[in-house]
């Protein structure tokens, strides 16, 4: 009893010391932006405060923070899922847009259904999309024929590529003149809204992916596989495992998943479906992921920071006229401290 | 009318294919010292913009160029600092230095858009420039084409000609034994990064100087990706990669004339090319790149101790 206690003093006075670190970590990223900030003439104390009242300070600001992390954890689950057997997804992006064009063409097609077949239709298009586009990088993979890191890679330019064909082509809507834009979603194929605010049902397959991911992962023999297989491939083989086969599923529901990301967004952020669908969500999915090693509750934490973070942006375009790109620093600087950080709180690697 | 279509194609090549050029040597130094540079793309934005307002500053180019190469150089530092002293993984160090790139590049151009610069004027060179075919192809350019291919050479002599560039390749090949060899591992990295960083930013600013001569945000637009794609193709070795550039500026190349010709393709499916072109090649080369490929390429030197 007295050693079990013991242990779990240890335990949080550990995560304790973890999360002063961190909280360290972060509190020298805001420094240096602050610097950078002061630098071109700008005042950080204010543009913090601005920060912090237009996100943290109400409700609603809140609740944009989360908007803002639905697409960001389902992207990190993409690279997450597949890197738990090594391999490294850097297509999240591109997924995400095939994904969002196989939603919006569902979207468009059956329009005339309701919203509970629509729905789901369009959903399982997004992550087919996604899921697909992925899997033919798997499929390079697994032949042996390139690596999966610079397939994906190459392939997110396709997938923007390929979506503004469509958008500035066949796809073009006629009504709003010049704007390369889909015609507008039909209303039975826009994720409802939760709690009034633009927080989507979206937010669920985020919620039920990281809970799947985390059980399949810690529970199954699935689970109890791929971590063979992450450790030890030809070990793993020997034992009857086929990686091969893990390759292409893990590729598949990775790229899925970022294929959600997609559908969501195009449904209840956008609306329609544009090449300006997403400002590099795939490629941070892919920071998050890593920065974590794949942890799903650092996955939601992390995702929580970065969109507290790019939400800043908006903020510090409007009151203090400084391109939202600025904010690329701030989150690049974050990303930075903690990947030079000592290794020995998040384990080695 | 064919030779026109000739020569237009073929100066096309050679100016889209000079940024891609100089950023693949850039990425193939990195990668020979083990170390793959994903934020290349952050770099080249840094030299695009650091260029671009240093020239409007001075109105001259040459001290924007020299500029550009200095902050590539110093940008790439950061990254060399974190995936060699403190050992982080480098594609997500290099993502990282990607998104730091295009911040801090559209906060410094934020107040130079919409500007347009003389840029680097085409060098004459007498006699052979007022050829009337040749001249037109190949002596028309400035001064950083007519650089390009040198450089490769240089690039070629620094790596498999010196002893510096035995070490560089001893250290991508295997930090480990290098280190037993007597090289100090860290050091050569921080060295060719530093080569790398300084190429990087003279890739960029030849984007903002002599093919755009504005400053637009993320104007690489991939280009620094794609370059991490053609040190694949050229075996990491940079004769190579003149050839590798000159294909892949031609297939940018044909896409514009194409355009200009009003050919009835999309003119997204012909921007596919390139990038279909990489995967193509990746595919095709896949046998022969194993062997290619320097041995410790991604893997952190966790030193001695």
């Amino acid at each position: 009893m007295d050693n079990v206690t013991r242990a779990t003093g240890t335990v949080r006075s550990r995560r304790a010391a973890a999360v002063i670190r961190f909280g360290g970590l972060i509190g020298l990223a805001l420094a240096v932006f602050a610097l950078v900030l002061l630098a071109f003439g700008q005042n950080p104390l204010r543009a913090y405060a601005d920060i912090f009242r237009a996100t943290l300070g109400s409700p609603y600001g809140f609740s944009e923070v989360l908007v803002k992390m639905i697409p960001l954890v389902l992207t990190a689950l993409a690279v997450a899922i597949p890197a738990k057997i090594w391999l490294i997804n850097v297509g999240g992006e591109g997924q995400l847009f095939i994904g969002a064009l196989f939603a919006t063409w569902g979207a468009l097609h059956f329009g005339s259904l309701p919203a509970w077949l629509l729905l789901p239709l369009v959903s399982l298009l997004g992550f087919l999309g996604g899921g697909l586009w992925a899997l033919l990088s798997g499929i390079l993979r697994a032949k042996g024929w390139a690596s999966e890191t610079i397939s994906t890679l190459l392939m997110n330019y396709v997938a923007i590529l390929l979506v503004s064909f469509f958008v500035f082509g066949p796809w073009k809507d006629p009504e709003s003149a010049n704007y390369p834009q889909s015609a507008p979603f039909p209303d039975a194929a826009v994720l409802p809204s939760l709690f009034e605010s633009r927080v989507h049902l979206g937010a669920l397959f985020a919620i039920v992916g990281l809970l799947l991911f985390y059980v399949v992962m810690s529970r199954t023999r699935w689970g109890l596989e791929m971590r063979a297989l992450g450790i030890n491939q030809e070990a793993a083989r020997r034992n009857g495992i086929s990686a091969d086969r893990y390759i292409l599923l893990l590729m598949f529901i990775g790229g899925g998943m970022a294929g959600l990301a997609g559908m969501g967004e195009v449904s209840a952020i956008h609306g329609q479906l544009r090449p300006s669908l997403s400002p590099g969500l795939g490629y941070t999915g892919f920071l998050i992921s890593w920065i974590t090693m794949g942890s799903p509750s650092g996955i939601v934490a992390a995702a929580f920071l970065i969109s507290l973070i790019t939400a800043g942006g908006d903020i510090l375009q409007m009151t203090h006229r400084i391109p939202a790109a600025a904010i690329h620093i701030l989150m690049a600087l974050v990303l930075f401290v903690v990947l030079a950080r000592r290794s020995g709180t998040g384990g080695k690697k | 009318m064919n030779e026109m279509l000739f020569i237009s194609m073929l100066s096309g090549a050679i100016l889209s294919g000079t940024p891609l050029l100089y950023a693949t040597l850039s990425e193939l130094i990195g990668e020979r010292a083990g170390i793959i540079n994903l934020g290349l793309e952050g770099v080249m934005l840094i030299g695009a913009v650091v260029g671009f307002v240093t020239t409007v500053q001075f109105g001259n180019p040459v001290p924007g160029l020299i500029a550009a190469a200095l902050a590539g150089a110093l940008f790439n530092m950061i990254f060399a600092f974190i995936v060699i002293s403190r050992r982080a993984n480098q594609l997500a160090s290099g993502l990282a230095l990607m998104f730091c790139g295009v911040g801090l590049s559209a906060l410094i151009g934020a107040p130079f858009i919409g500007r347009r610069i003389e840029g680097l004027s085409q060098v004459r060179i007498p006699l052979a420039s007022d050829l009337p075919f040749w001249g037109r192809a190949f002596f028309q350019y400035d001064i950083l084409v007519l650089l390009a291919i040198p450089t490769a050479v240089a690039v070629w002599w620094l790596l498999f000609k010196t002893r510096w560039g035995l070490s560089v390749r001893a250290v991508g090949e295997n930090p480990t034994a290098a280190y037993a060899a007597g090289r100090n591992p860290h050091l050569v990295q921080y060295q060719a990064l530093l080569i790398s960083g300084f190429l990087g930013g003279v890739a960029g600013a030849h984007l903002s100087l002599a093919l755009a001569h504005t400053w637009a945000e993320w104007m690489t637009a991939g280009r620094g990706f794609f370059s991490v794609a053609l040190v694949i193709f050229a075996k990491w070795h940079p004769l190579r990669a003149i050839a590798g550039a000159l294909l892949f500026g031609g297939a940018i190349s044909l896409q514009l004339q194409m355009q200009a010709r009003g050919v009835p393709v999309s003119s997204f499916l012909l921007d596919m090319l390139p990038y279909g072109l990489s995967l193509a090649v990746l595919i095709l080369w896949s046998r022969a790149r194993r062997s290619a490929v320097p041995g410790s390429l991604g893997r952190v030197f966790q030193g001695t101790e």
